[in-house]
């Protein structure tokens, strides 16, 4: 599943296929190094456990994904409002943060920061007990029910994109979904959250809150498979030539991580460009 | 000197009445102060468990947990305690090794300080969780997810903890012996009665013989090889929570270096503050002299040495590199929001304790206690130091001129009552445990003692 997504992702000329990924070094590591049998067998099971879910044999039918265009966007942070209403979520727990920004000009520009649903999650593999993990349509989701709260995950994001129930969970009414991973409304104390791209709402037809909300147009939701996004006013996009036309790039690309958010830059700034920023 | 594994038991064993009459006092009557210290420090741990059940109910953010710092004192405390523990054993594995005949005196004291801190840092993984309700999960194979490094630090502590209880254990077993003869006179009543049943289980087939003896001995010399390896790749491990993310200040090869180099400097410090506590106790004033202490002071500074050594290297070569966020975070350990605690550490538990040990007037047992309380205290710190920068530096650099954004900017530990009641129980929980371990177990390792003696004066040298 991870090899078909790749190719969608290089056929929209965004990310450059990373040959060395966090499992493969693992396996690596199983296969060659360790040289102990017990060590080994434990070695392997690692490289199994970090395959993807995927069973379907037909093949998942949505990639989910978000385009962001930031030459449209004003920073009103209506993406997080909407957002933090939906999911009932306290002031500080930001899972669509708009971030300011500085372009290598000095200027300052918002960016809106989502989940970025990686294809190869940095937050997934070191859960000690499994909450975390990546759907075969592309979702990287946290199962409070498991999730015991180590935090390890916080450590492991790139993108500080998660955020912990330091105390109780702003209370909900009763929601039109079913509590889970996918709509995990209300919260549960001690435990991890972060953006799910709305995940409950997506069979239904309907684009994340955030996306609907922007006045501006500037959050597109889409389907790698069919290579279409769409924003909050109705505008449609094909993926692949609107990432080609307009530089799209993704967030941190050297952390290998292969984001499913991508960014369209319009202020000169240089999103990947994490290393050489002054102190 | 023979080979370790086949140590020879001494031909005769001549017993020290006077050496069984010092030790065993304490254990076979209580001491005047016995239960008021019991209490006090049983009161201290209480008030601890109190803020934890108060933490329960209102969430980590009572204790001084947010977003922009998801880990603090409790993830430093794991580290520093069980890190303590570290030198317990390895303290008493190295002097067993290379056959220190004045080791005697100090093995069970190291190696009981290693049996008790290591539970206690354990225990703070429960703090440190946001559901300990779902701990189970964490020894419940269907759940594991075995590529996490906090999984493989559970595997690993779990393995040293049984590790530490046998090598605490089996010297143990003579001495249960002696004492259960010394039991034989007393008059019988219930307390004897549990006693007597407590020994013999300790004791159990063991009778002294010279082969049981070479028996013995060789299993711990065993032991005693394969306990440092363990401790080291334990340490190793406990690092790897921290060194195996992106995070600059975490993402570090030389953590798990480091981590061991501390453990084994504070270990030291703390088997040194234990021996003194327990030669002042118990009277054991014609047993352990200065001697052992500047002894165990050098062996403290040859690590503080190399630790200083370890994070001078780390931070110059973080800070050359001039990028956003290692240089970041360097600047802000030196010179930035971090200094004090990083500048306490590296006079009180780098350069104080090496002037001390380094001038001769200084280098007494005072001297040497008082290092190790700077060291034990500043190494603590030092954790904090380690844990908290990187945990609370943003990943996402944004802007910082435009007063309207707060976003990106360095996030704050609060150190609340909550942490502070949880860590000062731990800590009293330390001397507590001790004081327990020491009224059923001599504090000293009678049958060593004896042992070293036969074999040294039969070898000519002095005891």
């Amino acid at each position: 599943m991870s090899e078909t997504t790749s190719e969608t992702a290089s056929a929209v000329g965004t990310t450059t296929p990373v040959t060395i990924q966090r499992r493969s070094v693992l396996r690596a590591a199983a296969l060659g190094g360790i040289g102990l049998g017990v060590l080994g067998a434990v070695g392997s099971t690692v490289a199994l456990a970090a395959e993807p879910s995927s069973t379907t044999s037909s093949g998942p039918n949505h990639q989910w994904c978000m385009v962001i265009d930031l030459r449209m966007c004003n920073g009103c942070q209506l993406c997080t409002v909407a957002c933090q209403t939906a999911h009932f979520l306290h002031e500080d727990q930001t899972w669509m943060k708009v971030y300011t920004m500085t372009n290598a000009a000095g200027e300052e520009y918002p960016m809106p920061r989502p989940c970025m649903q990686c294809e190869d999650p940095a937050c997934v593999p070191v859960c000690p007990v499994g909450a975390n993990f990546r759907t075969p349509e592309g979702l990287v989701l946290v199962d409070q029910s498991k999730c015991i709260g180590t935090r390890i995950c916080m450590n492991a994001c790139p993108y500080d994109a998660r955020y912990f129930n330091w105390g109780a969970p702003e209370p909900a009414p009763k929601q039109p979904y079913a509590q889970s991973p996918e709509w995990p409304v209300p919260q549960v104390q001690g435990t991890v959250g972060k953006c799910i791209d709305c995940a409950a709402m997506l069979p239904t037809g309907q684009i994340p809150e955030c996306a609907t909300h922007c006045a501006m147009g500037v959050i597109y939701f889409g389907d790698l498979t069919t290579d279409t996004a769409v924003n909050g006013m109705g505008q449609t996009i094909k993926i692949s030539s609107y990432l080609a036309d307009n530089n799209g790039m993704v967030f941190k690309e050297e952390y290998g991580t292969h984001p499913r958010v991508y960014y369209i830059p319009g202020h000169g700034q240089d999103l990947v460009n994490d290393h050489d920023a002054a102190i | 000197m023979t080979d370790v594994i086949a140590t020879p038991a001494p031909a005769e064993h001549r017993v020290d009445h006077e050496l069984r009459r010092a030790v065993l006092r304490p254990v076979l009557e209580t001491p005047k102060w016995w239960w008021p210290s019991i209490l006090v420090l049983g009161a201290i741990v209480l008030l601890g468990i109190v803020a934890w059940i108060y933490q329960l109910a209102h969430g980590l953010g009572s204790a001084g947990y947010n977003d922009d710092a998801f880990w603090g004192i409790y993830e430093s405390n794991l580290v520093a305690f069980i890190g303590v523990s570290y030198g317990g054993a390895v303290v008493s594995a190295i002097l067993r090794l290379t056959h220190q005949s004045w080791r005697a005196p100090l093995t069970r004291i190291a190696e009981a300080t290693a049996l008790v801190t290591l539970p206690i840092g354990m225990l703070f993984i429960i703090p440190h969780l946001g559901n300990p309700g779902k701990i189970w999960e964490l020894i419940w194979p269907p759940y594991w997810n075995l590529s996490s490094p906090i999984l493989w630090d559970f595997f690993a502590v779990s393995t040293y903890l049984m590790a530490t209880i046998v090598f605490f254990y089996l010297p143990l077993v003579p001495d249960a012996q002696v004492v259960l003869t010394q039991l034989d006179d007393a008059a019988p009543s219930t307390r004897v009665r549990v006693r007597q049943s407590l020994y013999r289980a300790l004791v159990g087939r063991f009778g002294g013989t010279p082969t049981e003896r070479r028996r013995l001995n060789g299993s711990i010399g065993l032991l005693a090889i394969m306990i440092i390896p363990m401790a080291v790749s334990v340490h190793s491990v406990l690092s790897f929570a921290f060194a195996s993310s992106s995070r600059p200040g975490y993402m570090e090869t030389i953590f798990p270096v480091y981590f061991v180099v501390a453990a084994l400097y504070s270990g030291v410090a703390l088997v040194v503050l234990s021996v003194a506590a327990v030669r002042k106790l118990y009277h054991l004033e014609s047993y352990i002299s200065s001697r052992h202490f500047v002894r165990l002071g050098f062996l403290m500074i040859a690590f503080g040495a190399a630790y200083l050594y370890l994070t001078f290297t780390e931070y110059l070569i973080d800070g050359y590199s001039n990028t956003a966020g290692p240089a970041a975070w360097v600047y802000q350990i030196v010179a930035g929001r971090y200094w004090v605690p990083f500048w306490f550490y590296f006079v009180a538990g780098g350069l104080v304790p090496i002037l001390i040990m380094a001038i001769k007037p200084l280098r007494t047992m005072t001297g040497v206690t008082v290092a190790s309380v700077l060291v034990v205290l500043s190494l603590w710190v030092k954790r904090l130091v380690i844990v908290i920068p990187p945990a609370t530096e943003p990943l996402v650099r944004a802007a910082t001129k435009s007063s309207g954004a707060v976003s990106g900017l360095w996030g704050t530990f609060h150190f609340t009552w909550v942490p502070i009641s949880i860590t000062v129980a731990a800590t009293a929980a330390i001397p507590l445990l001790l004081l327990i371990v020491f009224r059923f177990v001599p504090a000293l390792s009678v049958t060593e003692m004896e042992e070293v003696a036969a074999e040294s004066s039969h070898q000519g040298g002095r005891p």
